[in-house]
């Protein structure tokens, strides 16, 4: 079945067009779909690209930052205001992927990937679609239902400012170096001192990336020192079924999600 | 299946060619307008092979949507020769054993040209970060990153070749 792509010049004909196309997928930088196309994916008929300006346009808004959808990781590392930002983008692909991949297709992108996603939920990010101009989404909501969430072309991704770039902790473990797909990663946000407010969140730990809400609990008025943070690290896998795939089984997600999570609170290098 | 006209300019000079809806810029460049210098390895991006430059900026061919290049510029290793004269970049490699059967070469190469271009004066865990998308299945990488190093150590690999 041939594809069909379409262009638009406006982000409320693409929004359109996406959602009264045949089989259509939203085009972000394209490296996941494109790999889908070259493998002949029969589930994709239209291909709907836009090139408002809006998508690329990283922009204030009080106290949050709302990053288009088509910003690229490249593009992530080169803004000084999204710095606590940079080290995630980093780590997705080698230089080719970064100047292509988007936080838009991020959003989409199935274990083993969805790094910069976690970040993000890390954050408390909310998302906001074409064509809605004040509200957003929060991104746990848009995750929990994100399959049927793809006939909408999403605009933006809203973040705090962060002006302490170790507020946001990030690691990706991998087998592979130095590139290689996560079995796991982790972002924590310490927004306060200690571990009040923290926001903890994995990749590839479940189908989306997720909360952990135990650990987050269980870190709520301690300190970030071993006695401070061991109940959290007893909960760290509390609630969760990890996956077992190619990359690791459950029970070594399990076993390793505690020592990663330890290291990235007390700061000790990765 | 339909196809649409697409210009963009190639080391330089202008083509003008037909597009397939959906073909990616890979298979354009090899089998529309005849640069068989990028590699096909694996139309995944994972192998690098088919890394070119489009407005300096290093991409995977192989998962470029080939219309999105209307009206912007792509570099290909086809473009760094000048006449008889090898690019530094390729000089450095030769003299460094850096390529075995070769198959990877133009993807490290294009990798390199996007870092020195950015940064002349990389240090070694640049030069691993910027060719950390391509795989290289005979050298181990150490020829690669040494013949780079010294490419940029000569402080002419940036800026020489065409588009
Ligand atoms: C070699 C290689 C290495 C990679 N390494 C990593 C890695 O380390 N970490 C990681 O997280 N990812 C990785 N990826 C996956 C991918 O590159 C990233 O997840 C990237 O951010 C996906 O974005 P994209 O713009 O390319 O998505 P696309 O391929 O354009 O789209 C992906 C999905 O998202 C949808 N979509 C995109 N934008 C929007 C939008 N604005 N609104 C609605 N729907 C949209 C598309 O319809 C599609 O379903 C890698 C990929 C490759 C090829
Ligand atoms: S052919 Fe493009 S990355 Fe392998
Ligand atoms: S020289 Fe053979 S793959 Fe690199």
């Amino acid at each position: 079945m041939p594809v069909h792509v379409e262009t638009h010049a406006n982000i409320s004909d693409a929004a359109r067009a996406l959602s009264s196309a045949r089989d259509g997928r939203f085009f972000g930088g394209g490296t996941l779909l494109m790999r889908a196309l070259n493998e002949a994916d029969q589930s994709i008929g239209t291909i709907v690209r836009c090139t408002d300006p809006v998508l690329r346009q990283v922009r204030s808004e009080g106290d949050r930052i709302a990053i288009g959808a088509g910003v690229t990781m490249a593009e992530i590392m080169a803004n000084r205001d999204l710095a606590f930002l940079a080290p995630v983008a980093r780590i997705i692909g080698g230089p080719a992927v970064r100047s292509a991949a988007t936080v838009g297709g991020n959003l989409f992108a199935e274990p083993p990937y969805g790094d910069f996603t976690t970040a993000l939920l890390a954050l408390d990010a909310s998302v906001r679609f074409a064509g809605e101009s004040g509200q957003s989404t929060p991104l746990q909501d848009f995750l929990r239902d994100r399959a049927n969430r793809r006939g909408r072309v999403v605009e933006s991704v809203m973040v705090p400012r962060i002006t302490d770039p170790k507020a946001l902790r990030f690691v990706k473990v991998t087998r592979v170096k130095p590139k290689g797909a996560a079995l796991m990663s982790i972002a924590a946000w310490l927004p306060g001192s200690g571990g009040r407010g923290c926001r903890i969140a994995y990749g590839n730990m479940a189908p989306t990336p997720v909360r952990a809400a135990a650990a987050e609990r269980a870190l709520e008025g301690a300190s970030l020192s071993e006695q401070g943070i061991a109940r959290a690290l007893q909960a760290a896998t509390e609630g969760l079924t990890p996956p077992t795939d190619m990359f690791a089984s459950e029970w070594y997600r399990r076993e390793v999600a505690p020592v990663h999570l330890k290291r990235l609170l007390l700061g000790q290098g990765q | 299946m339909a196809k649409k006209p697409v210009q963009f300019t190639l080391n330089g000079s202008e083509k003008a060619t037909f597009v397939e809806e959906g073909q990616n810029l890979l298979d354009v460049l090899r089998r529309g307008v005849g640069d068989l210098t990028p590699k096909y390895g694996c139309a995944q991006g994972t192998c690098g092979a088919c890394t070119v430059l489009i407005d300096g900026e290093p991409h995977l061919s192989c998962l470029t949507l080939a219309e999105t290049v209307e009206g912007r510029s792509v570099a290909t290793v086809a473009g760094l020769e000048n006449g008889a004269a090898l690019h530094p970049l390729q000089e450095a490699f030769m003299r460094n054993f850096a390529a075995q059967c070769g198959y990877c070469t133009p993807g490290m190469l294009m990798a390199a040209k996007a870092l020195l271009e950015r940064n002349p004066r990389p240090t070694r865990e640049e030069v691993v970060e910027a060719i950390s998308g391509n795989i290289c299945r005979c050298t181990g990488y150490e020829a690669i990153i040494a013949a780079i190093l010294e490419a940029a150590g000569s402080g002419s690999a940036a800026s020489k070749g065409r588009g």
